[in-house]
């Protein structure tokens, strides 16, 4: 009953409409029309993006909850929808695994087997590998977040001598509150700036001359690390690290407690958009004992000496980076140098031939320095160039009375370096190196590298 | 060690008055989603947009600036799909805010809410930088936005539950004049339907999903490896036998490989902001799409 009366109202309306209708003008007539044809374009571009919609759906494995979401639903539940349903089964829970294949072929005019620093006492393995062809150290990565609370990471190397060493295995605590960052286990230590940086993420095949004599090559840490990050708009991040003390200039010295200390800061922040930059200040405190090798002495011998006492070094480390607009994709420009001070004091051995025939121990003091500097140019896109100067200060070495042996350095060895790599992805690089070293008094080393950096698996971050 | 310990505690009890005087500090990795958040957030929320829009978004380098801001953020916004994968995992580990870890309230991932698009079929290196998710450039469809506009309301909302009521306000505004917005640029690029184009960089699959516009080619023979010259000579070929309009590029690229296309064939190289800032008109969200859609067409004739 009520439909038939609507009906009619209905039609009545119409016709009482109608006359209005007919009576509109041309133009008001065009005007609807016009109307009418956008009202349909619209609808037709609409159902065009309805259908594609409903065919990108059908090739989706699992429908998306989330965009039907209430704006007042929780969130964690919309966050909880995801795209595609997670991998199930034993491995889904596999941590993110990574390797880095490296080698060179390297040209050296002097035996890398008698490489040493002149006026600075050996700190390992810093030699510049190899001549001909060799491998470089592979490196193997696992890293996941252990639980809601730990975050943990392993770094194996395997050197080219099928050894195979721990480079990194550290556990970080995630949920630590007001900015803090504790870390623990071994890993690389933060003080100056690439000392953190893994070989492979370096701009030249080896490390400065600062790195090689002070640090034997990286100091790695056994032990604890707190950063803090302050809250402020610009990067002012504190460090310090408690170890074990075993790493250069430190040695092993079966004790309780703490060997080593470390402590840092680094500020940073952008010039605008195009230019940001890094500084710190870092001081390293160790002691070591019976830090044995062997130094020629005033008269010729093949002598053996010992260090036991304290060594301390302070760091300060810059980088800088330019980019148009902040883009580094098709050139950029990176500028970095550390300074490093090292002051040791303590007992020093001397042993003529190693056999305990003639011997002497006296008091030691020694304040050495160094600094590099080095700049790399990406020209083009994935082709860079790059130069490095290297200078070492051997400083003031007070041998006490074993100066009737031991002569005083003088000697500043030095380096240069170029180099020019291509990368054409973020996963390989190739370069070539070409640098001059004067390591010692009257020896020139000419050293050629060519190299390669090869990264697969998991998609590692870039430190700046 | 006493002067460091004060400073540690100066600093601790700035935060400590700063995070309760200050409005929502949102972190963004892009600019895109820095402009969402000012449409949804207004005068209540503090936002500092990590990367520009001539920043190729997959170079970025976890700058000590970023961490100092993650460091304070209350939200971050990131795209995801693994856009960002070659920085934020580290800013946001160096950063030690917990706040705004992966799966805390404190971190909104927008690609989590939209259907993604190009999934590889194949996952293997050798095919460019792909991203196993699907393609993470979903900002040049504006529909997106819509999608992505809830759940970022009512993220709002539960970081900052004082001011709900305003969100949702700004969100319902937001809302209304987007899904107008959208209308009006589907209208007027109505003669873009079936368009032929040349990309650059395969960074724009969602637009011409949008617009149904017909991608021929991409210059970069794989994603993110850079255009050969035997690569754009096949791209040369292809236009034998299918003509395209114009050849779209984002504005952080470099213009030479489109320009090489150009000059050789009698297709238009145009230009696209790809994000907010991208050029002087892509102010906002509104106008980046205007803009974008303007550009469109005149390339188009």
């Amino acid at each position: 009953m009520s439909r038939f009366v609507w009906a009619t109202g209905a039609l009545a309306l119409t016709l009482l409409t109608s006359p209005a209708v007919r009576a509109a003008t041309d133009a008001e007539l065009a005007d609807i029309r016009e109307q009418i044809r956008q009202l349909k374009e619209s609808y037709e571009a609409r159902i065009q993006a309805l259908e594609q919609r409903l065919k990108a759906a059908e090739t989706r494995t699992a429908p998306s909850v989330a965009e039907q979401q209430p704006p007042t639903a929780p969130p964690a539940a919309a966050a909880s929808a995801p795209a595609a349903p997670p991998a199930s089964g034993i491995s889904a829970f596999n941590p993110a695994i990574s390797a880095v294949l490296q080698g060179t072929y390297n040209n050296l005019s002097q035996d890398p087997n008698k490489y040493a620093l002149s006026g600075f006492a050996p700190s390992g393995d810093i030699a510049p590998g190899k001549r001909g062809f060799s491998l470089g150290e592979s490196e193997l990565a696992l890293s996941a977040n252990v639980d809601d609370k730990f975050f943990g990471n392993l770094i194996i190397s395997l050197t080219p001598e099928n050894t195979v060493s721990v480079e990194e295995a550290y556990g970080l605590y995630t949920a630590a509150p007001y900015g803090l960052a504790p870390k623990f286990g071994r890993f690389f230590s933060g003080l100056g700036y690439m000392n953190d940086q893994h070989q492979h993420a370096w701009d030249f095949v080896d490390a400065p001359l600062v790195y090689q004599a002070f640090l034997g090559g990286q100091y790695d840490v056994d032990g604890l690390q707190l950063k803090w990050v302050a809250p402020t708009d610009e990067f002012l991040e504190f460090g310090g690290e408690l170890g074990n003390g075993e790493g250069f200039p430190g040695t092993q010295r079966n004790k309780n407690g703490v060997g080593s200390g470390i402590a840092y800061v680094h500020a940073g922040g952008d010039l605008g958009p195009s230019n940001s930059w890094r500084a710190g200040l870092s001081y390293l405190q160790t002691r070591a004992r019976n830090r044995n090798y062997s130094q020629i002495d005033l008269s010729g011998n093949d002598a053996q000496v010992g260090f036991s006492g304290s060594s301390q070094l302070a760091v300060a480390d810059f980088v800088w980076k330019y980019a148009p607009n902040g883009n580094a994709r098709e050139t950029n420009f990176k500028l970095q140098g550390e300074y490093m001070w090292r002051r040791e004091s303590g007992d020093f051995t001397y042993d003529r031939d190693g056999a305990l025939g003639l011997t002497n121990t006296s008091s030691y003091g020694a304040r050495q320095s160094g600094w590099y500097l080095q700049g790399v140019y990406q020209f083009m896109p994935t082709w860079r160039v790059g130069a490095r100067y290297d200078w070492l200060n051997p400083g003031n070495v007070n041998y006490g009375s074993n100066a009737t042996y031991l002569a005083n350095p003088t000697f500043h060895p030095e380096r240069w370096s170029t180099m020019l790599d291509w990368t054409p992805s973020e996963f390989s690089r190739l370069r070539v190196q070409f640098q001059q070293a004067r390591l010692a008094p009257g020896i020139t080393d000419n050293e050629f590298f060519v190299q390669y950096i090869l990264t697969l698996g998991a998609h590692g971050a870039h430190k700046f | 060690m006493k002067i460091l310990c004060s400073l540690l505690f100066a600093a601790m009890l700035d935060n400590g008055v700063s995070s309760a005087r200050a409005a929502v500090n949102v972190f963004a990795t892009v600019p895109e989603w820095g402009a969402l958040a000012e449409e949804l957030g207004g005068d209540k929320v503090k936002i500092y947009v990590a990367t520009n829009a001539l920043q190729d978004p997959h170079h970025v380098e976890a700058k000590p600036s970023l961490i100092a801001r993650a460091r304070n953020a209350d939200l971050i916004i990131a795209t995801g799909a693994e856009l960002e994968i070659g920085w934020l995992p580290l800013v946001l580990q160096q950063a030690g805010n917990p706040k705004v870890q992966p799966g805390k309230p404190g971190f909104f991932e927008a690609a989590t809410f939209v259907t993604l698009l190009d999934k590889p079929v194949r996952l293997d290196r050798a095919e460019g930088d792909v991203h196993p998710a699907g393609d993470p450039h979903i900002q040049t469809d504006p529909r997106n936005f819509a999608r992505i506009a809830t759940p970022l309301a009512a993220r709002f909302a539960e970081i900052d539950p004082e001011n709900a009521a305003y969100y949702q306000e700004r969100y319902k505004a937001f809302a209304d004049r987007w899904a107008a917005s959208i209308a009006k640029w589907g209208t007027e690029a109505a003669p873009l339907r079936g368009v032929p184009v040349l990309v650059q960089h395969k960074a724009f699959t969602y637009l011409i999903a949008w617009l149904g516009l017909k991608e021929i080619a991409a210059l970069e023979p794989k994603p993110g490896i850079e255009p050969t010259t035997a690569h754009l000579s096949e791209v040369l070929a292809i236009l034998q036998r299918q003509p395209a309009k114009m050849v779209l590029r984002a504005a952080y690229q470099s213009d030479r490989a489109s320009q090489w296309i150009a000059e050789r064939t009698k297709i238009n190289a145009v230009t696209l902001p790809f994000t907010v800032g991208g050029d002087a008109a892509a102010k906002d969200l509104y106008g980046l799409f205007d803009d974008t859609v303007d550009r469109l067409l005149k390339g188009a004739q």
